[in-house]
C-alpha cells in the first residue's frame, strides 16, 4: 500500500523528467529539487493559510503552480541559452541548479526538518484486509489512476498533445510548418515541473520535508526512467509502481540488499532493453 | 513587385560554402523548378528560403519584406509553405494529427481555405487513411501527407524539395496530376526535381542550378527545346 503511493510520487517526478527530456533533450538533473521545493512551498501555504479544512486542498493546487512557474522561468532565462550546445554542457547547468535549489531552500526554510500535517477529513485510518493504513494513502492512490488517465488525455486527445508528441520526433519540421518551438519548450518544461511539484506537494503529508530529498527523489526518478523507457509515459507509469513496491517490499524483506536490487534490475533492462520496457530504440 | 525574391544569397552549412551568389524571383501563381543534379545546391536553397539554414549575406525578401534571419515558424506564418524531402510525416502520430498540428492557428484562420476536409478531396486516399500512423502509410501516401499537411498551414506558396524522389512511376503520375490542380487554384509552386519529366508540364519557368550557383535561366519551352543544356547541367 504505501509501495504503491510511494510509486506514486515516483510517477509524478519521472513522467515530468521523462517528458521534459523527450521534447526538449534536457536530462533534468534538477527535477529532483523541483519535487522537493513543491514539497517546501507545500509546508509553507498551509501554515501561512488560514485554519480551515479547505487550506490543504488549496495549498495543494498552488505549491505545484508556483514550482511550475519557477520551471518556466528557467527554462526562459537559463536553459534556452543552452540548448545548441554539448550535452555535458546542459548536464552541468542542471547539476549547478541542484546546488544554488538546494541552498536557496536552506536560506528560505532552514535547515530542520518540516512536516505537514494531513486534512483532518484523512488523519485516520482505514481497515484494509485485517490491516491498518493511513487513509491519507487512499487519497494518493485514487489520484493514481485520475492524473494518469488524466495524462493520457492531454498527449492523445489535444492539440497541445499531438505537438509534444510530433516535438518528440522532429521538431525543426514542426517549426517549419508555423508552430513556436521555443514557446512550446516553456510549456512543456513548466508542465514537467508542475508534475514534480504535484509529486511534493502529495508526498508532504507523508515525510519528513527535508534538504535531502531531492537527491533522494532523482536517482529513484533515474531509476525509474530508464527502467521505463526514456520518453515512454506508459513506460514510466508502470516502472514506477515497480520501484515503488520493490523499495516498500524490498526493505521489509532484505533489506541490505533493496537499493543494490533496485540498480541490479536497471542492469539488467540496459543490457537486455537498452531503450526501457516500453521505449522506442533511437535510430 | 515580385512574390518572392532571392537577391544574391550565400549560405554556408558550418564551414563549407553551399550557395553562391544565388538570385531567383517567384511571381504569383508561377510555378518555378530548380533544376540540378544531387549537391547542385536545391536543397540548400529551399532551406535558406524557409529559414531552416539561413543565408549568410543576401536578402530574400516575401512582397518586398526581407525574412532572412526570422526564425523559420514565422516564415511559414507569413505564408511560405515547406515540403521537405525524405517526407518527415510525423511517424507516431496518425493522419489526422499529422493534419491538425500543422492547422493555422495564426492570423485569421476561420477566413483560410484550407481545411481537414478540402485535403481529403485532393488526396482522397488520405481520408481511408486518417485513423492510421503517419509511419505505417506507403511512400506515395506519406508524400501526400507531407503536401497535405503543409497546405493545413494555408501558405501563398508551396516549396517542395524532390516530391517525386523515389516514388513509383503511376504515384509520381498521381501526384503529378495532384499538383497540377494546385497550380490551377492558383497557388504558387516551387519545385526543386532532378526528375524533368516530372515537371515539364506543370513547370512555367526554369532554374538550373550547378555547384551552388544559377547556371541557366528561362521560360519551360525554352529549355524544353535546348537539347544542349539538358546535356550540359542535368544528364548523369
Amino acid at each position: 500500500m504505501s509501495g504503491l503511493s510511494v510509486g506514486m510520487f515516483l510517477f509524478l517526478v519521472s513522467v515530468g523528467m521523462s517528458l521534459i527530456f523527450g521534447v526538449t533533450r534536457i536530462v533534468n538533473l534538477a527535477h529532483g529539487s523541483f519535487y522537493m521545493v513543491g514539497a517546501y512551498l507545500m509546508v509553507t501555504l498551509v501554515e501561512v493559510l488560514p485554519d480551515r479544512p479547505w487550506a490543504f486542498w488549496l495549498a495543494l493546487v498552488a505549491a505545484p503552480l508556483g514550482v511550475a512557474v519557477l520551471g518556466g522561468a528557467i527554462e526562459v532565462g537559463l536553459l534556452r541559452l543552452i540548448y545548441h550546445r554539448d550535452p555535458l554542457m546542459q548536464l552541468i547547468l542542471t547539476f549547478g541548479l541542484i546546488l544554488v535549489i538546494s541552498t536557496l531552500v536552506l536560506l528560505v526554510w532552514g535547515p530542520d526538518n518540516k512536516s505537514v500535517s494531513r486534512p483532518d477529513a484523512l488523519a485516520g485510518s482505514v481497515l484494509i484486509f485485517g490491516q491498518r493504513f493511513p487513509s491519507y494513502y487512499l487519497l494518493v492512490l485514487g489520484l493514481a489512476p485520475v492524473v494518469a488517465v488524466g495524462l493520457w488525455l492531454i498527449f492523445y486527445r489535444t492539440r497541445w498533445g499531438m505537438l509534444i508528441r510530433a516535438a518528440t520526433v522532429d521538431r525543426e519540421m514542426l517549426g517549419a510548418l508555423g508552430v513556436n518551438v521555443a514557446a512550446l519548450y516553456t510549456q512543456v518544461f513548466a508542465f514537467g515541473s508542475w508534475l514534480a511539484g504535484l509529486g511534493g506537494a502529495l508526498a508532504a503529508p507523508t515525510v519528513a520535508v527535508a534538504l535531502g530529498m531531492d537527491g533522494d527523489v532523482l536517482t529513484t526518478a533515474f531509476v525509474v526512467v530508464v527502467i521505463g523507457g526514456l520518453g515512454s509515459f506508459a513506460g514510466s507509469f508502470i516502472s514506477a509502481l515497480l520501484v515503488g513496491l520493490l523499495q516498500s517490499f524490498g526493505i521489509l524483506v532484505f533489506p541490505a540488499v533493496s537499493i543494490v536490487l533496485l540498480f541490479a534490475i536497471m542492469a539488467v533492462v540496459l543490457i537486455v532493453r537498452p531503450w526501457g520496457l516500453l521505449g522506442r530504440p533511437e535510430e | 513587385m515580385a512574390l518572392l525574391e532571392v537577391s544574391h544569397i550565400d549560405t554556408y552549412y558550418v564551414d563549407s560554402h553551399i550557395l553562391f551568389d544565388l538570385s531567383l524571383t517567384v511571381e504569383a501563381g508561377e510555378v518555378v523548378c530548380l533544376l540540378g543534379r544531387n549537391g547542385a545546391g536545391k536543397t540548400t536553397t529551399v532551406r535558406s528560403i524557409v529559414g531552416l539554414t539561413p543565408p549568410r549575406d543576401g536578402a530574400i525578401t516575401l512582397r518586398g519584406r526581407d525574412i532572412v534571419g526570422l526564425p523559420p515558424f514565422r516564415i511559414a506564418r507569413l505564408g511560405i509553405g515547406f515540403v521537405p524531402e525524405d517526407r518527415r510525416v510525423f511517424p507516431n502520430l496518425t493522419v489526422h494529427e499529422n493534419l491538425e498540428v500543422a492547422r493555422r492557428t495564426w492570423g485569421n484562420g476561420s477566413a483560410s481555405p484550407w481545411t481537414e476536409e478540402r485535403v481529403f478531396d485532393l488526396f482522397p486516399i488520405l481520408r481511408e487513411r486518417r485513423r492510421q500512423a503517419g509511419g505505417t502509410l506507403s511512400g506515395g501516401e506519406q508524400q501526400m501527407l507531407t503536401i497535405a499537411r503543409t497546405l493545413m498551414g494555408n501558405p501563398e506558396i508551396l516549396l517542395l524539395d524532390e516530391p517525386s524522389e523515389g516514388l513509383a512511376p503511376i504515384v509520381v503520375e498521381t501526384l503529378r496530376e495532384q499538383l497540377e490542380r494546385l497550380k490551377a487554384s492558383g497557388l504558387t509552386l516551387v519545385l526543386a526535381e532532378q526528375n524533368v519529366r516530372f515537371v515539364s508540364d506543370l513547370g512555367d519557368r526554369v532554374y538550373i542550378l550547378e555547384k551552388g550557383m544559377v547556371r541557366y535561366q528561362g521560360s519551360m519551352a525554352r529549355f524544353l527545346a535546348d537539347d544542349e543544356v539538358r546535356q550540359t547541367y542535368l544528364a548523369v
